[in-house]
């Protein structure tokens, strides 16, 4: 039972804590559930962030999955609603009273100073990935592919190149034992 | 009024010019409740790659003209502003225009449930088969390209905030602080977060838009 309320707890905490979106609070996310909880592995929590990147909608949406592995089909509920709930409440109120605000200079300095660190937040996301993901010549290969792709070519959905990185590792490291707990 | 749907697959547009119309914007009446659910389901169920905001924007703007650009924008403004994903809260927000309560939380639900149900679908699976080689290389490839995508994601929002100093500064110092001092998300948020909104306050002899060393933005 305190297993289910940690999961709900730490999930709740994390949605207010989202500022600037999913791979802003990935670093804190990786802390609390790798770090603080040993919930998952090292490992584990890069496999749980890839199955995130490949189905639609918030790539966040992975944070069933964490709750999951924690206590099952209630733990991934509960980490759901924690994940979106408290979040969803305060957005919901805020645009009830956000045109109040309506010319406020300080609505384009919030605007302004957040953006930097929102980008600052999602570089860190990225590192936090990056530590676990590459390991290896192939993995910073595979990672270069689809940033150039990602990059330069933006006719075609982010979703292909990492797919295309999965089938990558699926033919060249099956045999290596790569990702093996 | 509603386009018939002609539902163009592939990836919306970002920014292309669409014809909007400046005709005065309207908000719908009285829009069922089934019609918000399967509207965000589409938008949920097709939504790859990340960037939901730009699919929403897509199908509310441009299909649906359920918003026009400017509510479109400010109800962005306000998803970045406060925590949770830009894609929910988004949803909350449209759907609470909409329809209020009820529509906020049928546009939540749609907008998360086809992406919930699949990443539960595979998280099982990979459950009973961590010990696959195969699954495990595919994983390990998946996690690379995601480090490659989220990068170049960032490079891409963030190309006007690198060019300039006072951004980059503030770039620096909230990566220093979460990626090598681990210091904990609250504590950037409460300290970086207030410096950075007082380094762009309104200032007087300026007129009412602070400046921005990069020049004003969207």
């Amino acid at each position: 039972m305190s297993e289910n309320l940690s999961v709900l707890g730490v999930f709740s905490l994390l949605s207010v804590l989202a500022v600037g979106g999913g791979a802003a609070v990935l670093p804190e996310t990786k802390m609390l559930v790798v770090g603080t909880h040993h919930w998952l592995t090292d490992d584990q929590f890069r496999d749980i962030y890839g199955l995130g990147q490949v189905v639609p909608g918030p790539n966040m949406l992975m944070v069933l999955v964490i709750g999951y592995h924690v206590t099952g089909y209630l733990g991934a509920l509960l980490a759901y609603l924690g994940f979106f709930v408290p979040s969803g409440v305060i957005s919901w109120g805020a645009s009830r009273v956000w045109d109040h605000f309506e010319g406020s200079p300080w609505r384009r300095s919030l605007q302004l100073g957040m953006a930097p660190m929102v980008i600052g937040l999602m570089a860190a996301g990225a590192i936090s990935i990056a530590r676990t993901a590459i390991d290896g010549s192939l993995t910073v290969a595979i990672a270069i592919g689809a940033f150039i792709g990602v990059y330069f070519i933006k006719k075609v959905n982010p979703a292909f190149f990492v797919l295309g990185g999965g089938v990558v590792g699926l033919i060249l490291l099956s045999g290596t034992g790569a990702g093996m707990p | 009024m509603n386009s018939t749907a002609d539902e163009a697959g592939g990836r919306p547009a970002t920014g292309a010019g669409e014809a909007a119309g400046e005709a005065a914007y309207v908000l719908p009446r009285g829009v069922p409740l089934w019609e918000i659910f399967l509207t965000f389901l589409l938008i949920g169920a097709t939504s790859f790659g990340g960037g939901v905001v730009a699919y929403l924007r897509a199908g509310l703007v441009i299909r649906k003209r359920w918003l026009d650009e400017e509510h479109f924008m400010s109800a962005l403004e306000i998803s970045q502003a406060l925590p949770g994903l830009n894609a929910t809260n988004m949803s909350i927000i449209v759907g609470d225009r909409l329809r209020g309560v009820a529509g906020a939380v049928i546009a939540f639900l749609g907008v998360t449930l086809p992406g919930a149900s699949l990443v539960m679908i595979l998280g099982v699976a990979y459950a009973a088969n961590s010990a696959n080689p195969y699954v495990n290389a595919t994983l390990v490839g998946v996690g690379a390209a995601a480090v490659g995508m989220l990068t170049a994601v960032t490079l891409q929002i963030g190309r006007k905030q690198f060019g300039g100093l006072i951004d980059a500064a503030i770039i620096l110092i909230t990566i220093t602080m979460v990626s090598f001092l681990h210091i904990s998300l609250l504590w950037v948020l409460l300290t970086v977060g207030p410096a950075a909104v007082l380094i762009y306050r309104p200032r007087r002899d300026d007129g009412a838009a602070p400046s921005h060393p990069a020049g004003p933005s969207a």
